[in-house]
């Protein structure tokens, strides 16, 4: 009710505005540097707070083993002790380069069957029209909805039948169908802006449609397909469950296997120096390639999130 | 010229011969297929299985609801599994909710360096959830973690966060409030989307800063605030890894989510068609949440040029 009177207020608001600003907008200067104050402060404080337990994960992994078990506990090392670090990637039998280069093996591997399968799937049911079109892109979008759980013991049985238990297949062979139902959501809303004449244009000097999606969709959709392609990386290189599900032996871990069961190494006293100095390795690309790609990431998250 | 471009893409646009078709399928086809092998195939299968008591090892036998029947009417665990996670979920949205809207108003503030301070603000959600289990694991560790250490300094009594059935899951919900920086993403991007000269009216009309809120800012956001709970709720009842890392359901099965439970059940126990059971179970909840929600939303979501 409100918001109709201010509504309404709104359609007298041009002409009023400039007239206004300079004596409603002014409570007073000093008001203003309070306030900006406050909200500087409140941001300082809550950095601080989310990344403290970023900052006690890189202090902790530097730390020496003695010093994490002393009384006080210090926040920031005494003394830096790089050698956490080659000494945990070398720990007895693990094998983090191997555990690391599986990881990315298995990225490289669903990344071009994500980026492809998803965009001519979206370029599809942006741009063509054919019976059943609606239909299948509401069961898409339905299944964001379905649990995992629904069918994953069918799947499992599944992938033990064939045996592609304990290999990469199932991690990444679906992953070249479509490519994932939010991916192909956030393609297709992109493609959806691309004007219509461009492809118009295209049938006229006689392009079909395989050369319109190569020729104009891609490039021009290559914002979108960028989200795509780092919230993929992201998402598997963070994926625990799958691997968890699927593959067995230590030689077949990935990192965030790896991660988890270099924990039960340690069953009595962690060594929480090397933890660290793990989980700190394994962050550590991610944060770079949110620093160096931010406004992707962060677009990925507001088209799959908002219009959903 | 203009008319023959305006009327050449009317026909093609129009054509629905089967030729259209065939390659509008064609194009669509990887997400299709996909959907077919990986998604409705399998939901067949776990349904029928449901009915079954499958074990992987022995041929499945029908038994009726005896599964559903069992879940409900015997199984403590199932229950308490219920209890864990729906009280978590409360919980989570509560406080995520509350944590993530306020941070987002913090962060929309028009103030110089705001894109500086957002990337530490959403920097966690690129955190796998392996390695924030093991680093929060260690910051809530009683002897030697930095959160009792720094309440023992403040002359506080030490927590015994994850050891505790009473504080366990107040533990987990804070770690994954502080991941939920896709949750502020979203939120961040909802408040962007509210046009300037609503409030600006509000503002001539005489509004405060707290009016302003209540009757501009909320009403406009809610469908953005509809679509977090609904996520939030859906992950609530996918939770797995830090239960599995950090608790191991425990103490006492205090933090054994409906997730877990299943796992356990399907692949700790082999007990695939009363799992399967519990997946569909799982299914129903969701669903049936989900329309709660949005039955309920007429009530408080306001959508842009509904009248009233």
């Amino acid at each position: 009710m409100g918001l109709l009177r201010w509504r309404s207020a709104l359609k007298i608001r041009s002409s009023v505005r400039s007239a206004v600003s300079g004596a409603y907008q002014r409570p007073g200067l000093r008001m203003e540097m309070v306030r900006k104050a406050a909200i500087y402060g409140l941001l300082i404080l809550g950095v601080g707070v989310f990344m403290l337990p970023l900052i006690v994960m890189v202090s902790t992994s530097l730390k020496s083993f003695t010093e994490i078990n002393s009384y006080p506990p210090s926040f920031l090392p005494k003394k830096l002790i790089f050698t956490n670090y080659a000494e945990a990637l070398v720990y007895r039998d693990t094998m983090f380069p191997r555990w690391t280069f599986n990881t990315i093996f298995i990225i490289g591997a669903i990344l071009p069957g994500v980026v492809i399968s998803s965009s001519l799937c979206a370029y599809g049911f942006a741009r063509m029209t054919f019976p059943g079109r609606d239909l299948w892109f509401m069961l898409v979008l339905g299944s964001i909805m379905l649990p995992p759980q629904v069918t994953l013991i069918p799947l499992y049985i599944l992938f033990y039948k064939i045996g592609w238990l304990n290999t990469f297949a199932p991690l990444i062979i679906p992953a070249w169908f479509g490519g994932g139902a939010i991916n192909i959501f956030l393609l297709r809303q992109f493609y959806m802006q691309i004007p219509r004449e461009l492809d118009e244009a295209a049938i006229i000097d006689g392009a079909g449609f395989m050369t319109i999606w190569w020729r104009i969709y891609v490039p021009l959709g290559r914002p979108a397909l960028i989200s795509v392609a780092l919230l993929t990386i992201l998402g598997n290189w963070n994926d625990f469950f799958g691997p968890l599900m699927y593959l067995n032996t230590p030689d077949n871990y990935t990192l965030a296997l790896g991660l988890n069961a270099f924990r039960n190494y340690f069953p009595l006293l962690p060594r929480t120096d090397y933890l660290m100095a793990i989980a700190t390795l394994m962050v550590l690309p991610m944060i770079l390639m949110f620093l160096l790609a931010q406004r992707y990431i962060v677009q990925g998250f507001v088209t799959s999130g908002l219009k959903g | 010229m203009a008319v023959t471009v305006a009327h050449i893409p009317e026909k093609i646009r129009r054509q629905t011969s089967w030729t259209a078709t065939l390659r509008g399928y064609l194009f669509i086809l990887p997400v299709v297929l996909g959907l077919i092998i990986w998604t409705f195939g399998p939901m067949v299968a776990s349904a029928y299985y449901s009915f079954t008591d499958y074990k992987i090892i022995f041929p499945a036998g029908f038994v009726g609801a005896k599964n559903y029947i069992n879940l409900f009417t015997r199984d403590k665990q199932f229950i308490n599994s219920l209890s864990v996670t729906i009280r978590y979920a409360i919980m989570f949205v509560a406080l995520g909710q509350v944590t993530c809207l306020a941070l987002a108003v913090l962060l929309t503030q028009k103030v110089r360096g705001m894109d500086f301070f957002r990337t530490f603000f959403y920097l966690p959600i690129i955190v796998p959830y392996v390695a924030s289990s093991v680093l929060w694991k260690y910051l809530y560790n009683k002897e030697f973690g930095p959160i009792d250490g720094f309440l023992e300094l403040l002359g506080l009594p030490a927590v015994n966060w994850l050891g505790s059935q009473d504080t366990v899951l107040l533990a987990l919900v804070l770690m994954s409030v502080w991941s939920s920086a896709t949750t502020t993403i979203i939120y961040v991007a909802g408040l962007q989307h509210i046009p300037e000269e609503l409030l600006d009216a509000a503002k001539i009309d005489g509004g405060n800063g707290v009016q302003r809120f209540i009757y501009v800012t909320m009403p406009m956001l809610s469908p953005t605030i509809f679509f977090n709970v609904v996520t939030a709720v859906i992950g609530a009842f996918q939770f797995f890894t830090p239960a599995f890392i950090m608790t191991e359901g425990g103490p006492a099965k205090a933090t054994y989510f409906y997730n877990y439970n299943l796992y356990e059940k399907a692949f700790k126990w082999l007990e695939m068609g009363y799992a399967s059971a519990m997946a569909w179970v799982l299914f129903a909840i969701i669903l049936f949440l989900t329309f709660l929600i949005f039955r309920s939303s007429p009530l408080w979501v306001y959508y842009d040029g509904e009248v009233r």
